[in-house]
């Protein structure tokens, strides 16, 4: 044999642009773009008046301490409610949770529906699908309405309502994206050595969905938030006396001559926490398209021979 | 086509184009000319940096790069001093660019006629005289006798037709210069065969001065005059094409030649291992040390100088000539190797065996009537222009695709369509390697988990534990063990399709189904991956089916071939048989249609 010896000639790894806590990656570089620093800090700016909020007061937030609806004074910021409550901002965590609760739901049962309906194709694909389009033909509200009065108001049941929800719109933005990555190769490359679906759409499909899933991610918990405070506004959220922004919006409206804080605050920071939720998802999904195209770029100039000229 | 007559049109000096912020030099102090009436040819790998040389040649960076010295200068004016607008009044009518691509170059909003006419009256050109000179260049490049291509959007041409439009445009106002970047790669053999004729009379009769970028070397040889190979950002040689092909200098443009393929001759093909070292990364010294077989100590110090070899006119950048040293050896004289495409002896069982098998695709037929045996520790070829079903049959036999009827036995058993109705120990004796290695390697998975793979879902509920299999596996695929731990887009094409062929030995298939394998590859990593596929299929045995467009490939690797045309197979053979003496109408212009040096080297043997 007269073949060179294989020569160890690695070339130097290039910078690393897929690692394995990609998502991670993506936040922190969309952390440091303007539009995400400014979406971030608005959002943090309300969870931390949620989260600090019930500790810097020194009167409990259920009890009656003042005139109804009387203006903000020095000892009362914000004056008070309807009932005579100082206006306190309290019940913004309660809020958050159960978001994030929500949001977990609809993504992850989203998620799977979308990837098995992308995999599987076939009468699978048009079941998920066409379930999904009759429960999309209602508005998302007015279906988290019908899934709260069916279940009851609850507030695990409400999280549930409202996750479930968002299942159909997951699940389609899922589905697109899925049948994009399960057309290539590498999935093949797996399928034709006998793999089970279930391994298939977790170990290849899904961890190429990055992109996608944290963008919906973003999104659906600012839906959440937004869903659940209009679920209080109408009286089918958090039941009374449990503070809420919502509920608090509505029962303070007689008052609004008279104290208008304790309307317009819990919508303020209802505003920005969506504002600020919505434009850090934004963000997120620029600097991961930018990472996508970057990647797609090297893949094509790969077989093109336009190679390594992407500037650092 | 004489060169060198009058003054050079396009003088290329001291070229360095720079990423701009890195700084990092994408070609450095390149210095070429190109005369009225030549075709210089500029050679080299992906990532030698030939893409940018091209651009820099019409006076464009790409975004992002900038033309930090030296001068392009166009029949005396200099390019890069140039306004833009003025820039823009040159490009498209004394200079032209043919990008690689005709698909996404043609605007697909466009007819045919009304893009050419556009780039006519953009230069001054009244209606009239425009839609006269259409005619005019049409007919030039062949497609005059289709009087409705005027009216054809660009999506309704094949590629070749495509690229000839593109031609058509480039040449259209007459330009003094035009560069031609790879306009033939993706395209096969036969409609290349088309446009390279295309170019070459175009280039000819207009007495432009043409630059032909491009990675294959036979095409640059058969085309142009003179040629300039270009590595790590430098012209490494440049000469005579007939001397520099025909008595490189310079090791890599040796490199290059050796692992060339071509039908008449058979023998091992030698690649060159490694990738070119990318900008912001070079070494101090030659370029090409770090990958040379014939490196000294020398080479890693200082940049040898472009000196002269002794051959009038032919230039190399390398320490050897330099010192006088170097051996140029005639790599074009028939590698005198054993035969490799004696047929193995016949066995009893073979491991696959097709009979008459047919597929479609919904109510479209792909394929019929197709009949194939492959015995064990043998290779079968399948050749055929893109189109030919030549992947639908290998999809068919690995049950990826499951529309078809017919017999297809795996050791005597009878294949059922789909994957998921086969039993275990099929799945893992038929293996499959894809086309593209950038596509078919999990991008979210190590080298390692990758390789890991198949070997888990085949060890029947045995725990896999060790890497060493894993390692093993690499290491027969001829990588370095250090890759396990890395990404694939930290790898090259060459080392991805390593890790791919990698992950099949792992499981020990009987069967390797390699589709197109090296279509996405440089000539010089094809050569690697070719030779220890074959390696691979003698030292274990292995049945192989390799699927190829191109028939010069086949001689290094196949003891069988069949050649598909229109999803049936028009002939069958041995392959000294088929290749020798072909019988089908079909297998005679593939062949003929394979660019070849000879040709090329007794052509601009005539002109001097």
């Amino acid at each position: 044999m007269t073949a060179p010896a294989p020569a160890p000639a690695v070339p130097a790894p290039a910078a690393p642009r897929i690692r394995r806590r990609e998502w991670l990656h993506i936040l922190t570089r969309a952390a440091r773009t303007p539009r995400g620093m400014v979406g971030l800090g608005l959002a943090l700016v309300v969870v931390l008046i949620a989260v600090i909020g019930p500790f810097v007061v020194s009167y409990p937030p259920l009890a009656f301490v003042t005139v109804p609806g009387s203006p903000p004074s020095a000892k009362f910021p914000l004056g008070s409610d309807i009932l005579g409550r100082a206006v306190v901002l309290d019940g913004g965590w309660q809020l958050l949770l159960m978001a994030t609760g929500a949001m977990i739901i609809g993504v992850v049962l989203g998620t799977a529906a979308g990837i098995a309906a992308a995999q599987l194709r076939g009468w699978r694909d048009g079941l998920i699908m066409r379930t999904v389009d009759v429960i999309l033909a209602f508005p998302q509200l007015v279906f988290a309405l019908l899934l709260v009065s069916i279940l009851g108001p609850a507030r695990w049941l409400l999280v549930l309502a409202v996750g479930i929800s968002h299942v159909p719109q997951v699940a389609r933005v899922m589905r697109a994206a899925a049948l994009d990555v399960s057309e290539r190769d590498f999935v093949k490359a797996v399928e034709i050595t006998g793999v089970r679906q279930s391994k298939v759409m977790s170990g290849e499909i899904l961890p190429n969905l990055i992109t996608p899933l944290m963008v919906e991610t973003g999104l659906r918990l600012t839906y959440s938030i937004v869903i659940i405070t209009g679920l209080s506004f109408i009286g089918f959220g958090l039941q009374p006396p449990a503070p809420n922004w919502g509920y608090m919006i509505n029962e303070n409206r007689i008052i609004l001559t008279s104290n208008p804080w304790a309307v317009v605050a819990p919508a303020i920071l209802i505003a920005i926490l969506t504002v600020g939720l919505n434009l850090f998802t934004d963000a997120i999904a620029r600097v991961a398209l930018g990472i996508e195209r970057a990647e797609k770029i090297i893949a094509e100039a790969a077989g093109t021979g336009i190679v390594s000229e992407i500037p650092a | 086509m004489t060169s060198g007559t009058g003054p050079p049109r396009l003088v290329v000096e001291g070229l360095t184009v720079r990423a701009m912020g890195s700084g990092a030099a994408i070609i450095e102090d390149v210095s070429v000319e190109v005369a009225a009436g030549e075709v210089l040819g500029v050679v080299g790998e992906s990532g030698s940096g030939k893409t940018t040389l091209g651009l820099a040649m019409v006076g464009h960076a790409r975004r992002g790069l900038e033309i930090a010295s030296g001068s392009v200068r166009l029949d005396g004016t200099g390019l890069s001093s140039l306004p833009a607008d003025e820039l823009r009044r040159l490009r498209g009518a004394a200079m032209t660019y043919i990008p690689q691509d005709p698909s996404s170059a043609l605007n697909p909003a466009l007819r045919v006629g009304g893009m050419l006419k556009e780039v006519l009256t953009a230069h001054g050109r009244t209606d009239a005289e425009a839609a006269a000179r259409v005619q005019e260049v049409l007919a030039e490049v062949g497609l005059g006798s289709r009087p409705e291509i005027l009216s054809v959007y660009p999506h309704q041409l094949s590629g070749g037709q495509q690229q000839r439009v593109a031609i058509a445009m480039a040449f259209a106002c007459r330009p003094r210069l035009i560069v031609l970047d790879e306009p033939t790669t993706g395209l096969d053999v036969t409609t290349q065969r088309m446009v390279l004729e295309t170019v070459a009379r175009m280039c000819a009769s207009y007495g432009v001065a043409a630059v032909y970028v491009s990675h294959d070397v036979v095409v640059v040889g058969e085309l142009s005059n003179r040629v300039a190979v270009v590595y790590s950002g430098r012209v490494v040689e440049t000469g005579a094409t007939a001397d520099v092909f025909g008595a490189p200098a310079h090791p890599y443009t040796q490199g290059l030649l050796r692992a060339v393929p071509s039908p008449e001759r058979s023998g091992r093909l030698v690649g060159m291992e490694g990738v070119p070292p990318r900008p912001g990364q070079r070494p101090p010294g030659c370029g090409f040390a770090p990958r040379c077989p014939l490196v000294i100590e020398r080479c890693t110090v200082a940049m040898p100088e472009l000196v002269p070899t002794g051959r009038a006119g032919q230039l190399a950048r390398c320490v050897l000539v330099e010192t006088g040293q170097a051996h140029t050896e005639g790599t074009l004289a028939p590698a005198v190797d054993k035969d490799l495409t004696k047929a193995a002896a016949p066995a009893t069982t073979p491991v696959l065996q097709v009979t008459g098998l047919g597929a479609s695709y919904g109510s479209n037929q792909v394929l019929s009537g197709i009949d194939l045996t492959v015995p064990p520790n043998s290779c079968v070829a399948i050749v055929g222009e893109s189109g030919s079903g030549k992947t639908t049959l290998a999809r068919c036999i690995a049950g990826l695709h499951m529309n078809w009827t017919g017999d297809v036995r795996y050791a005597g058993q009878p294949l059922p369509p789909g994957i998921r109705r086969r039993p275990k120990e099929v799945l893992r004796g038929i293996q499959y390697v894809f086309q593209n290695p950038y596509a078919s390697l999990n991008p979210r998975r190590t080298v390692g988990g990758l390789v890991a793979q198949p070997i888990q879902t085949f060890a029947e509920g045995r725990r896999v534990r060790d890497d060493s299999e894993i390692l093993d596996a690499l290491r027969a695929a001829a990588l370095s063990v250090e890759v396990v731990n890395r990404y694939p887009d930290q790898l090259s094409g060459g080392e991805r399709q390593r890790v791919a062929i990698a992950r099949t030995l792992a499981v020990s298939p009987r069967l390797l189904i390699c589709d197109e394998v090296t279509s996405a590859l440089d000539v010089s990593v094809q050569a690697a991956v070719v030779e220890l596929l074959r390696r691979l299929q003698h030292q274990r045995g292995l049945a192989m089916i390799f699927i190829t467009h191109n028939i010069a490939l086949i001689r290094s690797i196949a003891q069988q071939v069949l050649v598909m045309h229109n999803g049936q197979i028009v002939e069958s053979g041995a392959v000294a048989d088929v290749l020798d003496h072909p019988r089908a109408e079909y297998t005679r212009q593939l062949l003929d249609d394979v660019p070849k040096f000879s040709a090329a080297m007794t052509s601009s043997g005539d002109a001097q």
